[in-house]
């Protein structure tokens, strides 16, 4: 795959909490919805989705209960909590403000005189 | 994160450690299965699509560690979790996890126990108020820790820096209290003694210093709790009953609470009498004697504010003014503090010694016994390198595998500090009760039971331990490559330098050889002692010991009675020869005293010609005791107190006195009160005080002439000891009745006293060196065992090729028995350059001793021999048919 980008640090926890917000996931229902709503250009390892999801439910972001799948297995299905919305909220200010900067930084000529 | 929030996740993790593990498990497998359905349905088969939805997932074990640690709690649920898991190991290799208990239990329980009795003896204070301020007075260069009464008065009056000073000394007395006279140890103190050391009595009332009105104003006893319980039968009405202490009616006035049993440690008194009886308790008054230094100890708490430089500042100017206005008397009187319970360095100069000496041989042991489970642990390691590379290539960190590797040190190091702590407890309180001189002193004991402290010292020394032998193999962790590992056979390569395993064995073998060399020169020394010559011949004698003041017999009856023991006894069938001297020779101590030559004037302690042993001898008494007669004659009856003053002397007293053995004969010297004593006999030298001594002057008086109540009578006969035991006993009984004695085969007499310090040594040492000896046992048998386990292919191939048994043994155990040739080489030189220290308890304890040498040689061979044996009849029995086809 070419033309997928590796994340940066600490922006899988900001992609998570981004999909859980459209509504409850399991594990699985992230790593997807990461994929769809990124339009396929993020590269996440599986498995190095758990400890990120585990974080958040231990910072209080993400609240977890076992329920099914649609194709009827069992799986743990996570939603936001308060705290993790006002946390998305901040932090996609943050990540804006950040993104918009150094696409100014990067845009910028050197001026002519 | 909210705190109450870390808080419960912790303990979730705790209870429910292992069911949230179930549940992150089966997330991830939940997981693995979503994908594969999606993979499925796109047109592949179910195996196909789980292994590459697997893929997908990446490092399995990686993420699950990982996640672990992001939900929380994360150290003490690994914690818990690599504690699981080391059980789980030492569980699947049972002989490992026994073999390396059992041998920190003995490691530890060594130092516990050493650390039990120096705790015990040194570092724990009395059982008394404000122990801290409490000292004992010494005095002189040599630390003395005797006082005469008169220096004590003047100590006690003119210093400034002391609440109060008391005095006492310790004898035995008869004591009849209607039926039978018993014998029993007792303290003589001052009226002050109760208040001075801060005791209030469990029955009755104390004696204080009021008490006292000069000579035998104060005929009263205070009984210790145990006597009391134990000769009284706790009877509440013994207040106010009149006894006999050597027939002379003394009044019981209290009882000691049960915790007081004096001052002294390892001696408790069975009564207290005031020191102004001392007449009638000893038969002799010498409280108005200034160069009668008889006391056993002056003793008394610090003035608050008041410290010790300042207190000893105080002391030495009182021994000024002492010097100055008794200059016939007082000799050296600087003075020194030192604690009253092991009497000063006395006693607790030498224990303290003995002791550090022997904490630092346990230590040794601990240290052999951590080289010997680091090499195991490096081993054991070694074994499952394919697993660890394993669960590397798993994802696993080495952190992670470090952590494990440590959690099982420490697990081991805890069981068997469990262990060894347990055995250690158990010996401890054996040692309590354990009474050493049961015959002569039934109080005398060793109380050792353990406290806090040493349970402390053994969990610290296991934990210690552990982190030191856990530390070997990490080295070895962090290097394992996993990819050589899986690829090859780990058994496959041998290395041929020298591994830290190598060196581990070298090390504990030279630790074990040095505590073996040391046990091998204490027993060696053991032996010497018994066999050496103390001047006297203990072997088939039996000593009968009296005192005939505790039968009322004083001054001029006593000779009289004296010789008609001796006669009566003598009148034995089968005794050929009695004599009897009043201090055992070699029996806790001596007496000394000052002889001037013939031309000295001037009496004062500076200008004496020396400072002999002081002996008084019935006629007879040489030839019972075969004490060789070099020059001159025996003593007679006639040399009584009408007669001219005589004595006889040994060959060291004539040599520095008189120049030589004739020329002391018919010679005249000045005893310390200034009279003229003939020299009329000269006996070969011997050992007096300690067995250790040098050479020492000594002097014999005629017993007629001196008028001492304390009788040892040596009986030589040739018969059967409990016949003449019998006999002796009857003649006794019919001369008075109540005269208490015991009787004992000389020999074991002076091992209770003389040998009962080397005895300890040797026992304690020989213990520690059995112990080095099992060490180095299981050191070298893992090594061998595990070098043949690994090349058991190797040896096959080497048989099935005609390689003869000689060549299979080489190959199989040169490298063990060269570490061990290297270890004991090591351990012998160290152990020649330790047992110096062994000098100081231990007779004649050279270790350039021949003798040892070769018996530490052989016995390292020995042990190298039991150690092979059963590694090499394995290597023997290489079946190389069955090998290779089990490969």
């Amino acid at each position: 795959m070419p033309d997928q980008a590796q994340l940066l640090p600490g922006t899988l926890d900001l992609l998570i909490l981004r999909a859980v917000s459209l509504g409850p996931l399991h594990g699985y229902g992230i790593l997807l919805r990461i994929a769809q709503i990124s339009g396929n250009a993020l590269l996440v390892e599986q498995g190095a989705l758990y400890p990120g999801l585990f974080r958040l439910v231990r910072q209080g972001l993400l609240k977890a209960s076992w329920g099914t799948s649609e194709n009827n297995r069992r799986a743990k299905f996570y939603e936001l909590t308060a705290a993790g919305c006002r946390r998305l909220r901040e932090e996609t200010e943050n990540w804006n403000r950040l993104a918009t900067a150094i696409g100014t930084a990067l845009a910028a000529q050197p001026e002519e005189a | 994160m909210n705190i109450f929030g870390w808080f419960r996740s912790v303990f979730a993790k705790l209870f429910r450690g292992s069911a949230i593990a179930d549940e992150m498990n089966e997330e991830l497998r939940s997981h693995i299965q979503l994908r594969a359905d999606d993979l499925e349905r796109s047109g592949i088969s179910r195996a196909e699509a789980e292994r590459r939805a697997r893929i997908d997932f990446g490092g399995y074990e990686h993420y699950r560690e990982e996640s672990n640690e992001a939900f929380g709690a994360h150290f003490i649920e690994t914690f818990l979790q690599d504690i699981r898991y080391s059980l789980r190991v030492l569980r699947n290799s049972p002989g490992f996890a026994l073999v390396a208990v059992f041998t920190l239990a003995l490691a530890i329980g060594a130092n516990a126990v050493v650390f039990g009795v120096l705790n015990a003896l040194i570092l724990r204070p009395l059982n008394l108020p404000d122990t801290q301020s409490l000292h004992a007075i010494q005095r002189g260069k040599d630390h003395a820790i005797n006082h005469s009464y008169l220096d004590y008065l003047d100590l006690r009056d003119r210093n400034h820096s002391f609440d109060d000073l008391a005095a006492y000394t310790v004898t035995s007395v008869g004591l009849d209290t209607g039926n039978n006279p018993t014998s029993a140890w007792i303290f003589e103190t001052t009226g002050n003694y109760f208040d001075v050391l801060g005791v209030q009595p469990f029955l009755g009332r104390f004696y204080h210093r009021p008490d006292e009105h000069g000579p035998n104003s104060a005929p009263f006893i205070v009984l210790t709790h145990a006597y009391w319980h134990s000769h009284f039968q706790d009877d509440r009405g013994v207040v106010g009953r009149e006894v006999q202490v050597n027939k002379h009616p003394f009044t019981i006035l209290g009882v000691a609470p049960p915790e007081f049993h004096g001052n002294l440690l390892f001696l408790a008194p069975d009564f207290w009498v005031p020191l102004v009886n001392q007449e009638q308790v000893e038969g002799l008054y010498v409280l108005n004697q200034r160069g009668n230094r008889d006391l056993m100890m002056v003793l008394g708490h610090r003035k608050s504010g008041v410290k010790p430089a300042q207190a000893i500042a105080d002391l030495n100017s009182v021994g000024t003014w002492m010097q100055k206005n008794n200059p016939n008397d007082d000799g050296d009187m600087t003075f020194s503090l030192a604690s009253p319970a092991l009497a000063g360095d006395w006693l607790g100069g030498p224990m303290r010694q003995f002791l550090t000496g022997l904490m630092l041989l346990a230590g040794l042991i601990l240290l052999a016994a951590c080289a010997n489970l680091g090499s195991l642990f490096a081993a054991h390691a070694a074994d499952r390198s394919r697993e660890i590379a394993l669960r590397l290539a798993l994802g696993s960190s080495r952190r992670r595998i470090v952590r494990h590797v440590f959690t099982e040190a420490l697990l081991i190091s805890l069981m068997g500090g469990a262990v060894g702590l347990g055995g250690s407890v158990m010996l401890l309180r054996g040692l309590s009760v354990w009474r050493p001189l049961s015959t002569v002193a039934p109080d005398l004991h060793v109380p050792v039971s353990p406290d806090g402290r040493v349970y402390a010292i053994a969990l610290l020394l296991a934990l210690a331990s552990g982190m030191l032998f856990g530390a070997v193999p990490v080295r070895q962790v962090l290097r394992t490559n996993p990819y050589e590992v899986v690829k090859s056979d780990s058994s496959g390569k041998i290395r041929r330098r020298i591994t830290v395993r190598d060196l581990m064995l070298i090390a504990q073998i030279a630790i074990c050889a040095v505590l073996v060399t040391s046990s091998l020169v204490a027993v060696r020394g053991l032996v010497r002692s018994l066999n050496s010559k103390f001047g006297f011949d203990p072997k088939n004698a039996m000593i009968v010991s009296t005192d005939l003041n505790m039968a009322g017999y004083r001054g001029d009856s006593l000779p009289p009675m004296q010789k008609r023991i001796i006669e009566a006894l003598l009148a034995i069938p089968g005794v050929k020869a009695v004599g009897l001297i009043d201090r055992e020779p070699l029996y806790f101590g001596a007496n000394d005293t000052t002889v001037f030559t013939d031309k000295t004037a001037d009496l004062r302690p500076s200008k004496a010609a020396a400072q002999p042993m002081l002996y008084n001898v019935s006629p007879g008494y040489f030839g019972a005791a075969r004490t060789t007669l070099l020059a001159g004659r025996d003593f007679t009856w006639h040399d009584d107190k009408s007669a001219p003053r005589i004595a006889v002397v040994n060959r060291e007293f004539a040599e520095r006195i008189f120049g030589s053995v004739p020329r002391a004969i018919g010679a005249y010297f000045k005893g310390s009160d200034g009279m003229r004593v003939q020299v009329v006999g000269v006996v070969e030298d011997g050992k007096y005080a300690s067995l250790t001594e040098d050479r020492q002057p000594a002097l014999f008086l005629p017993i007629a002439q001196s008028g001492s109540g304390q009788a040892n009578l040596a009986v030589r006969s040739n018969r059967d000891p409990q016949q003449l035991d019998a006999a002796i006993k009857s003649t006794l009984r019919n001369l008075d009745a109540g005269l208490p004695f015991t009787i004992e085969l000389w020999q074991n007499s002076l091992k209770d006293s003389a040998l009962f310090a080397p005895r300890v040594a040797t026992m304690a040492l020989g213990v520690l060196g059995f112990m080095g000896a099992v060490l180095s046992v299981a050191g070298i048998f893992g090594m061998a065992a595990y070098s043949v386990s690994k090349r058991l292919r190797e040896l096959g191939i080497r048989v099935a090729l005609g390689a003869q048994r000689r060549e299979v043994l080489e190959a199989a155990l040169g490298r063990a028995l060269k570490l061990l040739a290297f270890g004991s080489a090591a351990g012998l030189v160290l152990g020649l350059l330790a047992t110096r220290v062994l000098a100081y308890i231990v007779y004649q304890a050279t270790p350039r001793d021949p003798l040892v040498m070769t018996g530490v040689v052989l016995a390292m061979a020995l042990l190298g021999l039991v150690a092979t044996w059963i590694p090499a009849r394995r290597a023997l029995s290489v079946d190389p048919m069955k090998l290779l086809r089990e490969e």
